[in-house]
């Protein structure tokens, strides 16, 4: 039986995953202006990788986001909320805000609120996305034992 | 210096996050280098912790946000004695077993996110002991209490899984209680800052909510600190881990998560002088003294060996919890403050040397599992001929935990006792001599199913452990000696400043320094937010 | 009872539902959904504290620059934020939580509690 669901969940699948995307990303930049922010878009993003790894089946969901990339982006996500928090001290203080601050409501106004909610976002997505991988793979790997 | 303490959370966090990427590089090259990665974070931690004692009470404001005037936003990180003397203690040990894990670890697969797990739970200790703000306590005790969830259940067979299972349940509904109180708190003061909440609760009369509230938290902590009616995720959780996380979890987490916070809750931000404090006081102080005996009594039944050391675990906090409860009953009386200096001394005297001597232990049990691959004293005989460092230092902690001098736990067991008495409270002195010499007893058994006897056959050809742990073990051995031994030299530095934390409440409250900034923004200066803008 | 004082009961309801199934429930799927339930109760508690009578979300609509104002109308936001964080750290929890429960299925083979004692003394 071939992996996945069938052609028509396929096809909506691959249109929805790039919005779905858009969707969270455009949750997370956005984040110091409209409710959201780091979280909300990485379980967004999350959401999008894990229908495609419904639709798909896992063998070629895991082609498409490979295990080295979701840990690679989990790790990143957090080393650059460290970075940005070090860098802090460039401007006076432990997670000083050390970009200009725009004008308000702009996308550019909240400093390095964006650089956080993306790091956020990133290891947030990534990290749901893992957990729900490794819980279908672990069922996965257990009925293949048990089958003759 | 101030504005380099958060690097206590964040070098750790970073090195843990570094090493998850280890996975990818060839299997034994990404072990090793993070295995280098992580002892080098210890050492600088280790490094850090001791430049910062006897610096004072300091305040480290995190953000750059200025007072607004109306309420303070910021965080903050706040060192005084009583932080010192832990972090000193945390990352002491937290050093010493990733030494030990040099060697351990090699054994289990997934080495690498053992390490990321154990630098998250240092960062999560490290950032509860420093912070300075309620939730932020909250946070780190969550961070670090769930990195000891997946490190209990690191060796994935049945009896991990069960404990690591009970663990978390019990674990997750003490930190909810916790967060309840947070709430109530937050209810009452308006404030989150511990500081500045001490403040508004000295300036009002007690209510049923601030009851609740401190309810919640002794419910919280006193899971995390094993006191008895919380305690019954323990004697799962600790034996089931691998030995060196047993030997943070029972030498750290439960005083950092656990009577650090409980103690700095009642004692700073509730206070002990406050209508209330007396019974906040005789609450520490019966849980204390019911944790001393029934963990003595639970735990001279055990076989097992590493299930034994547990519950010694539930037994010594007791003797610290009662301690420090006295201490606080009798500045909450108004009595002696001599009385209730060396009883909070006595406590947190009580607390290092624990951290250190049961550390040890939990070392000594991993290298005979090490070695033997049995824990069950039945099983086990003669280890002193083949593995001399072993029994060695296995023999120290042992003197030392049942109070023999001139090893650090005599000298402390001392001065609980005589505080005690000199409280007044003459049976709970008697209970403490009781269970004292029950703990004795329980380690001669120790000793003799261990260490002496004839070798079974399983155990006659044993050798002794790899180098890293056996200088891991003699280190702590050193130090149950030295403590013990150098007392009247280190005291003033590290556990005197403490106790004066805790018997000087309003201090904490003094230390609350609103944040002054001289931060620069490039391009922008400082600008009243009513200003309107025009596109 | 007032009508202000409803949301607390609704808090304590949940409160005491979460902690009857994880008491006395023998699945650990439903015990798992108690802490979860539990958690909610404590975050909806926590969210409370923020509530402002007649109060705006806040969020500072196009224009209104003026804080002093902004912040004599809107709810507590802090609140809030505390939820977040207490749901991020909820969401790890509980992934951890169901991540043990299929270990333990997988070695002991049953969802049972009772039936997962081998710890005991």
């Amino acid at each position: 039986m071939p992996a996945g669901m069938s052609l028509i969940v396929k096809t909506v699948a691959r249109l929805a995953v790039s919005f779905i995307t858009v969707f969270g990303i455009y949750i997370i930049i956005y984040g110091h202006l409209t409710p959201g922010g780091g979280f909300a878009g990485g379980t967004i993003l999350a959401a999008g990788l894990v229908l495609l790894l419904l639709a798909f089946g896992r063998q070629r969901a895991r082609q498409i986001v490979t295990h080295e990339a979701v840990i690679t982006w989990d790790c990143m996500g957090a080393l650059g909320f460290a970075a940005v928090a070090v860098l802090g001290y460039v401007a006076g203080g432990f997670f000083v805000n050390f970009l200009a601050r725009g004008e308000p409501y702009h996308l550019a106004s909240g400093g390095t609120i964006v650089l956080s909610n993306s790091a956020i976002g990133a290891k947030v997505g990534a990290g749901l996305f893992g957990m729900f991988w490794a819980l279908a793979a672990f069922r996965s790997s257990r009925t293949k034992e048990e089958q003759p | 210096m101030s504005s380099l303490l958060p690097l206590f959370v964040i070098v750790p966090l970073a090195a843990g996050f570094i090493a998850p990427l280890g996975q990818f590089w060839n299997q034994t090259h990404g072990a090793r280098t993070v295995r280098a990665l992580a002892l080098l974070a210890g050492a600088c931690l280790l490094a850090g912790s001791l430049a910062l004692l006897g610096r004072g009470p300091v305040v480290c404001w995190i953000g750059g946000w200025p007072e607004p005037g109306r309420a303070t936003v910021g965080l903050s990180l706040v060192v005084d004695g009583l932080t010192e003397l832990l972090l000193v203690t945390v990352n002491t040990i937290a050093f010493l077993a990733l030494l030990y894990s040099w060697s351990y670890v090699q054994r289990f697969t997934g080495q690498v996110l053992y390490y990321c797990l154990f630098l998250i739970m240092l960062a999560g200790m490290n950032g509860v002991v420093l912070s300075g703000d309620l939730f932020n306590v909250f946070v780190f005790m969550e961070v670090a209490v769930m990195a000891s969830y997946a490190l209990v259940a690191f060796g994935v067979d049945r009896s991990e899984l069960e404990a690591s299972f009970k663990y978390i349940i019990l674990g997750s509904v003490s930190s909810l209680f916790v967060l309840l109180g947070v709430g109530l708190l937050y209810n009452l003061t308006g404030q989150l800052n511990m500081a500045l909440v001490a403040q508004h609760l000295a300036a009002r009369e007690p209510t049923p909510a601030v009851w609740l509230a401190a309810g919640c938290f002794v419910m919280g902590f006193g899971l995390k600190s094993a006191m008895v009616p919380f305690h019954a995720w323990l004697p799962d959780a600790h034996p089931s881990a691998p030995a060196p996380i047993s030997a943070m979890l029972s030498g750290v987490l439960i005083k950092a998560a656990g009577v650090y916070a409980l103690c700095r809750i009642l004692f700073n931000v509730f206070g002990m002088t406050s209508p209330t404090g007396s019974a906040y006081a005789h609450v520490l102080m019966t849980l204390g003294a019911l944790s001393m005996v029934i963990g003595v009594l639970l735990a001279i039944g055990q076989w097992d060996f590493k299930r034994l050391l547990a519950y010694h675990s539930i037994s010594q906090m007791g003797y610290v919890l009662l301690s420090i409860g006295v201490g606080g009953a009798v500045l909450a009386a108004g009595g002696s403050k001599t009385v209730a200096g060396l009883a909070v001394f006595g406590g947190l005297f009580h607390l290092v040397n624990h951290a250190v001597f049961k550390g040890l232990l939990f070392l000594c049990s991993g290298a005979v599992e090490y070695a033997t691959g049995t824990r069950d004293l039945h099983e086990l005989g003669g280890l002193k001929k083949n593995m001399p460092a072993t029994s060695g230092c296995c023999r120290v902690a042992a003197l030392a935990i049942a109070g023999v001098p001139p090893f650090n736990g005599f000298f402390s067991k001392l001065i609980i006792i005589v505080a005690v008495a000199a409280a007044g409270y003459w049976m709970l002195a008697g209970m403490a001599v009781f269970v004292s010499f029950m703990t004795l007893l329980s380690f001669v058994k120790v000793q003799r199913y261990v260490l002496e006897g004839t070798p079974a056959h399983t155990t006659a050809a044993v050798r002794e452990v790899p180098f890293p742990m056996q200088v891991a073990m003699v280190g702590l051995a050193i130090g149950c000696l030295l403590l013990g031994v150098l007392a009247p030299l280190h005291k003033d530095r590290l556990i005197t400043p403490a106790g004066r934390v805790l018997t000087d409440e309003r201090a904490y409250a003094a230390t609350f320094q609103p944040p002054t900034f001289d931060v620069t923004i490039p391009e922008i200066a400082a600008r009243p937010d009513s200003q309107e803008r025009q596109p | 009872m007032t009508f202000g004082t409803l949301p607390y009961v609704l808090a304590l309801v949940l409160m005491l539902i979460g902690l009857y199934v994880i008491v006395a429930k023998k699945n650990i799927i439903k015990i798992i959904l108690g802490v979860l339930i539990l958690e909610h109760s404590i975050n909806l508690f926590l969210l409370l504290q923020g509530y402002r009578h007649g109060g705006t979300a806040p969020i500072r609509a196009p224009g209104q620059l003026d804080t002093e104002a902004f912040a004599a109308t809107s709810v507590d936001p802090l609140p809030q934020a505390l939820i977040l964080t207490s749901i991020v750290i909820g969401l790890g929890c509980l992934a951890l939580m169901v991540c043990l429960a299929v270990r333990l299925y997988e070695r002991f083979g049953t969802f049972d509690i009772t039936r997962i004692r081998e710890l005991r003394g």
